[in-house]
């Protein structure tokens, strides 16, 4: 006897689901191996064939992580905000998950920036941490995209979870330019931009240039694949969210149905005697 | 180098922390994709 499966597909149980590795592709395997590639370039000329600093000396080096890490820290913060504005506008959850994985890798980046930044503080400096400026609005966009990321986590439905990180979302773009032009705004012991700054003037050597370009290009390609990966991966848990409410309604009304004939049964039996 | 353990080791701590991100990422998405029909993969 052949049988043919009509459930859909989303009350399916999970050991009948196949599965075709996870959230890797072949353009996510492209942007990995030039991502990898792109870092060891970094590697060679952000340690290796970029000249010392004037002023800085070797410390420069590590500039090469410190400003891609967050200029790629505002892009992300970026996408966030149009995800969420655009979800505000279609009501579209995939906006939603595009505007939550940006702001998850965005605060990594964060985090990185701030390390490898005091870490630049102690050798030219010599302290790890100074209450400027750039340190302390830097610090607390980290603070404000951890708590839009825990704002994603309280309970509510997907469309509530959206609702409010957007709004969030959308305001905490707005800290961007407050660290950025933090500098020119208050008395700063941290540099002014010398790349990203008003005069368009780079007066920078060329290798040093090159190898902050270097960096700028393999970050990049580091968060596209990571952003493809993250946004795939809520994907899956929004849908075994939902079919996990599916499964649970269905037991629900499996329940409420036989208990129906059995109360039917038990007040006519009743009735009867 | 100067200072090589700050410089080596801010390099270090930068592909460490985006490796353990990237791998948290595959290693998830893994674990879901047993759980999630093919069809229902729009990347697939």
């Amino acid at each position: 006897m052949t049988t043919t499966d009509s459930t859909p597909t989303s009350e399916r149980g999970a050991a009948e689901v196949s599965t075709a590795g996870g959230t890797g592709t072949r353009g996510t395997r492209i942007i990995g191996i030039a991502t990898i590639v792109a870092m060891g370039w970094l590697v060679a000329f952000g340690l290796g064939f970029s000249p010392e600093d004037r002023d800085q000396r070797e410390a420069v080096r590590l500039l090469y992580v410190h400003v891609p890490t967050i200029w790629i820290a505002y892009l992300a913060f970026t996408v966030t905000a149009i995800g969420s504005g655009m979800y505000l506008f279609r009501r579209s959850l995939g906006w939603d998950r595009l505007a939550g994985a940006s702001a998850e890798i965005g605060t990594v980046f964060v985090a990185v920036t701030l390390v490898v930044g005091a870490l630049w503080g102690r050798l030219t400096w010599g302290v790890f941490w100074q209450w400027d400026a750039r340190l302390t609005t830097t610090a607390l966009l980290f603070v404000t995209y951890v708590g839009y990321l825990a704002v994603r986590r309280l309970d509510g439905t997907h469309e509530q979870r959206a609702r409010r990180s957007a709004v969030i979302g959308l305001i905490a773009v707005l800290e961007i330019p407050l660290v950025h032009w933090s500098v020119r705004l208050w008395r700063s012991l941290h540099q002014e931009a010398t790349v990203l700054g008003t005069d368009a003037d780079v007066s920078m050597d060329g290798l040093m240039l090159f190898s902050l370009f270097v960096g700028v290009v393999a970050f990049s390609l580091l968060y596209v694949w990571l952003v493809m990966h993250r946004t795939r991966g809520m994907f899956m848990e929004d849908y075994l969210d939902d079919r996990g409410l599916d499964v649970a309604l269905a037991a629900r009304r499996a329940e409420a149905s036989a208990a129906l004939p059995a109360r039917a049964t038990g007040q006519s039996s009743e009735g009867t005697s | 180098m100067e200072d090589a353990g700050f410089i080596i080791g801010s390099y270090a701590l930068t592909f460490v922390t985006v490796g353990l991100l990237a791998w948290r990422y595959v290693r998830g998405g893994r674990k879901l994709a047993d759980h999630v029909p093919d069809e229902e993969k729009y990347w697939l």
